[in-house]
């Protein structure tokens, strides 16, 4: 019977442990290396950046619809402030929505598809994924667009940043053995300096990346604090309830 | 034997614990209801969409009544004649409050004519009895509203009668004049209705 | 006759409070019902861990129908806007963030603590006789709750909301016959639209939740009807103190078990409160990341899989083959698994109800079954192709993935455990071990 047990517990640890890895394989990913945006969402400048440079580089194209200019007040910035360095259109409103004044019918002649909505991107794709793949992107002449990803092959998008990072290609530096094939290994090498270095590009889109994750979850960092002092009252309330609890069970025999 | 053995109870020392669980419970409740009442109160859209309202004034001819929606009520912005505002003074006796003490305004608009500048009138068109929106009457002695008429407003849905400043006459089901919902001036041309304004 | 009034009772506590007590109970049968409810419903005393379910599954159905109402109030069930609405909830209307996860997260933790309070049910035969209506409420509760999270499901108006019910209700496609005019029906449409979504509202916000509450009313009276069943599997009804006439191993359930389930109601709140407030999407089951893409017709996302709770059943699903140019079979197998709960009281044959006491077949079965349920869970979220492919030289009909062969084994695993049942309990009977006449732990 002990070693019937024992077999179960291990099955059951086993098929549980399963499930720590279900999503991820669900969405397809886990073969391209991401690299953590180590992102803060409690650093207000980094998020007034990163909202600065969203409306800048971003919101040409792609609308972020369901955030709404005021929401911006949650990051540090007043109104006027918003209204004089963040909203380029002179006939928006505060409260309007951060909508893109591009028109379908135009987006798929000129684009081939109507770039997507931004507000839950880091939602769906994840704060790596979207820091990885805006620091992956490399000049591929076979695209038309002239520009390719290592984390998102054949994106439609061409490298809209490439002025400030630069523009990379792809080059052979090794091979290794794969099944007994052996195959290229590849890096990306900076081919054409942008205006900025390396790292302060990293951090640009590390702010980026910060404020896009914001605009996913406005609420989140409320969240966390209302949590802690939930958590804290629970823990007093388990022990109330277990004095109560032992002081009644006093009587059964 | 029964399962229950009642000879180590403590009436006192329960009653406390059970006494100060059942506390616990109740600010835990009134915690959690925090959230969910607070959650029917406006959105912050609602708020946005709530900002202040500014209502160009140039195009207003005298006698003109010209309609604003703020916050999803009717305001009325009215270029009174020089007639209608010199009527005002003399409407006392047929009113319940001509000194607007039990009525709801700006301070700056609590005179007679009930507004910043005498000839420009701003007031919420809501009537102050069960909030239908009066009618805009502005000629004097109507047949249907008798001699006495100096002109105002008239609520179809329970026949309040209000002057040409939004008081209310007397006998009326309406309790208090119209209220008046703050607005400022900005440059002589436009009207900005703004209820959250400062000092207002 | 319709003058008379009933006599009075003592006041229960002293003060005003006991006389309106006095003055409703004339009029309606309050304390009878508490009585026979709470404090005067004997239940037995040794209830364990398991036992914490029952009331943790009313605690999670009545959050839902508050939070749902709640939700209601500013949802928007419209093909257009309901994406739109359920952000304005998550990003404009006060704590509606707190309002809209407490409801995703109890979704899941509803399904949770069903499933416990099943494997209760199994581990300790209160599925057995006099409790079969008992068992086949529960297992109709069951039904209705996942009908609930399926139509709810598609509210959010998601990617994986519309996919979702895409692939489940084109299930009924398969049906013969009938079945494409069946899926058009349920529809409302000839694919997934508005109207389509308007009454997957109806039915989540009403006709289910009635159906829901109607099941939970009967499930309770049945339960206070026979009397809890306990980890002994022992009837305490059959051992009365002579004195009180009340079971000599039961304790009213009112205060002791009252205090005792609040204990498990604020550790299951902790729990709750750590995935609302600091993992709400829980790692993708809770909140799948394509649901936070607005429903796209035009575009499948690369992997569509059901929400956690209904995967076991995706993954039988997905392992029967077609036959005979049909995909029903499939569909008849996810059904059949489901439904064969509903006579799980008459397959058993052993003389015991406990695992404390029944042999080692049971034993070996059950565990098992929990292990393929477990693995079967699993395999419903991932592609088929997660475990490559099995070697072309081993012939199998209908795939060759490895996921899909292993995924049939389970399934057959599932059903031995209810089909096998008469035979391995009558087997084990000689290796039971003796009942005891009074609960012990």
């Amino acid at each position: 019977m002990k070693t019937t047990n024992r077999s179960f517990l291990t099955a059951l640890c086993v098929s549980l442990g399963l499930y720590s890895v279900g999503p991820a394989l669900a969405a397809g990913g886990g073969d391209v290396h991401l690299d953590s945006a180590n992102i803060n969402l409690r650093d207000e400048g980094s998020l007034q950046r990163g909202a600065k440079a969203f409306i800048t580089n971003c919101l040409n194209c792609h609308s972020a619809q369901f955030m709404r200019w005021g929401h911006l007040t949650q990051i540090g910035l007043t109104e006027d402030q918003i209204k004089a360095n963040l909203m380029f259109n002179p006939d928006a409103k505060f409260s309007d929505y951060m909508t893109v004044s591009l028109d379908t019918k135009d987006a798929q002649a000129w684009l081939g598809k109507m770039p997507p909505d931004l507000t839950l991107v880091a939602r769906v794709r994840g704060s790596d994924w979207l820091y990885t793949y805006l620091r992956s992107y490399y000049v591929d002449p076979a695209s038309p667009s002239g520009w390719n990803n290592e984390v998102f092959p054949n994106v439609g998008m061409p490298h809209v940043l490439h002025d400030l990072q630069g523009s990379m290609t792809k080059a052979v530096v090794g091979e290794k053995e794969s099944h007994g094939k052996k195959e290229p290994v590849t890096k990306l090498v900076m081919e054409r300096k942008g205006s900025m270095t390396t790292q302060e590009y990293d951090m640009y889109v590390r702010d980026l990346v910060n404020y896009m994750t914001f605009m996913g979850e406005p609420a989140r960092i409320k969240r966390t604090q209302i949590g802690v002092v939930v958590m804290l009252f629970l823990a007093l309330a388990f022990f109330a309830a277990l004095v109560v609890k032992r002081e009644y069970w006093k009587d059964v025999k | 034997m029964s399962a229950i053995v009642l000879n180590e109870v403590d009436p006192k020392k329960r009653r406390t614990l059970v006494i100060g669980g059942c506390a616990l419970g109740a600010v835990a409740g009134a915690t959690v209801a925090v959230p969910f009442v607070g959650s029917m109160f406006p959105s912050e859209r609602a708020k946005a969409a709530g900002a202040a309202v500014e209502v160009p004034i140039d195009k207003l001819e005298p006698g003109q009544l010209l309609t604003v929606e703020y916050r999803g009520a009717p305001h009325w912005v009215i270029k009174r004649t020089p007639e209608m505002v010199a009527q005002l003074a003399k409407n006392d006796a047929l009113l319940a409050d001509p000194a607007s003490a039990g009525s709801k305004q700006p301070a700056s608009a609590k005179n007679v004519a009930r507004s910043i500048k005498p000839e420009i009138f701003v007031v919420k068109g809501v009537c102050t009895h069960l909030g239908c929106s009066p009618t805009y009457r502005k000629e004097i002695a109507p047949a249907d509203l008798g001699a006495d008429w100096p002109g105002g407003f008239f609520c179809p849905c329970h026949q309040s009668k209000f002057d040409m400043a939004g008081r209310v006459f007397k006998g009326m089901p309406a309790p208090t004049n119209l209220e008046i919902t703050a607005y400022r001036f900005e440059g002589d041309n436009t009207i900005v209705i703004d209820a959250d304004a400062k000092g207002a | 006759m319709s003058n008379t009034i009933k006599q009075p009772i003592e006041p229960p506590i002293a003060g005003p409070a006991g006389k309106l007590i006095v003055w409703v109970d004339q009029r309606f049968p309050l304390m009878s019902l508490w009585n026979e409810h709470l404090a005067q419903y004997y239940a037995p005393k040794n209830f364990n861990f398991w036992y914490y379910f029952g009331s943790l599954a009313m605690l999670v159905l009545v959050m839902q129908i508050v939070t749902g109402i709640f939700l209601t109030m500013n949802y928007k069930p419209d093909a257009k806007t309901a994406f739109a609405s359920v952000e304005y909830i998550m990003r404009d209307v006060s704590f509606g963030w707190l309002i809209r996860y407490m409801h995703s997260t109890g979704a899941s933790m509803f399904f949770l603590v069903v499933y416990l309070h099943m494997m209760r049910g199994l581990m300790y035969g209160s599925y057995r006789k006099p409790r079969e209506l008992l068992w086949i409420f529960g297992c109709m509760i069951y039904l209705a709750l996942m009908a609930e999270a399926f139509f709810g499901y598609l509210l959010p108006w998601g990617q994986m909301s519309y996919w979702g019910a895409q692939v489940i209700i084109n299930l009924f496609a398969a049906v013969p016959i009938i079945g494409e005019d069946l899926a058009i029906w349920i529809r409302g449409d000839f694919n997934i639209g508005d109207a389509t979504l308007n009454r997957f509202f109806a039915f989540h916000v009403i006709a289910l939740p009635l159906v829901l509450l109607g099941l939970v009313a009967a499930h309770i009276m049945a339960l206070h009807e026979v009397g809890s069943n306990n980890p002994d599997g022992v009837e305490i009804k059959k051992d009365l103190d002579p004195k009180t006439g009340t079971p000599r191993d039961g304790i009213p359930f009112h205060p002791y078990y009252t205090v005792k389930d609040i204990v498990g109601v604020v550790v299951f709140l902790a729990i709750f409160s750590a995935i609302v407030f600091f993992a709400p999407e829980m790692g993708g089951y809770f909140l799948e990341k394509p649901n936070f893409e607005q429903a796209d017709p035009l575009q499948t996302p690369a992997h569509i899989a059901p929400v956690w709770y209904f995967t076991p059943f995706y993954a039988m699903l997905r392992a029967v083959p077609s036959f005979m140019g049909s995909q029903f079979w499939g569909v008849a197998v996810m059904g059949a698994a489901t439904l064969i709960l509903f006579v799980l009281p008459w397959l058993d044959r052993g003389k015991v109800r406990s695992i404390r006491y029944r042999g080692p077949l049971y034993k070996r079965f059950l565990a098992s079954f929990v292990v393929s349920f477990l693995i079967l869970g699993y395999l419903g979220v991932v592609p088929t192709t997660v475990w490559g492919q099995i070697p072309h030289t081993i012939p199998v009909i209908g795939g060759v993935d490895t996921a899909t062969i292993v995924s049939r084994i389970l399934t057959a695993v599932y059903f031995a455990f209810f089909l096998l049942m008469p035979w391995y309990t009558k087997k084990d009977i000689p290796n039971e071990k003796p009942e005891p006449t009074r609960v012990t732990h």
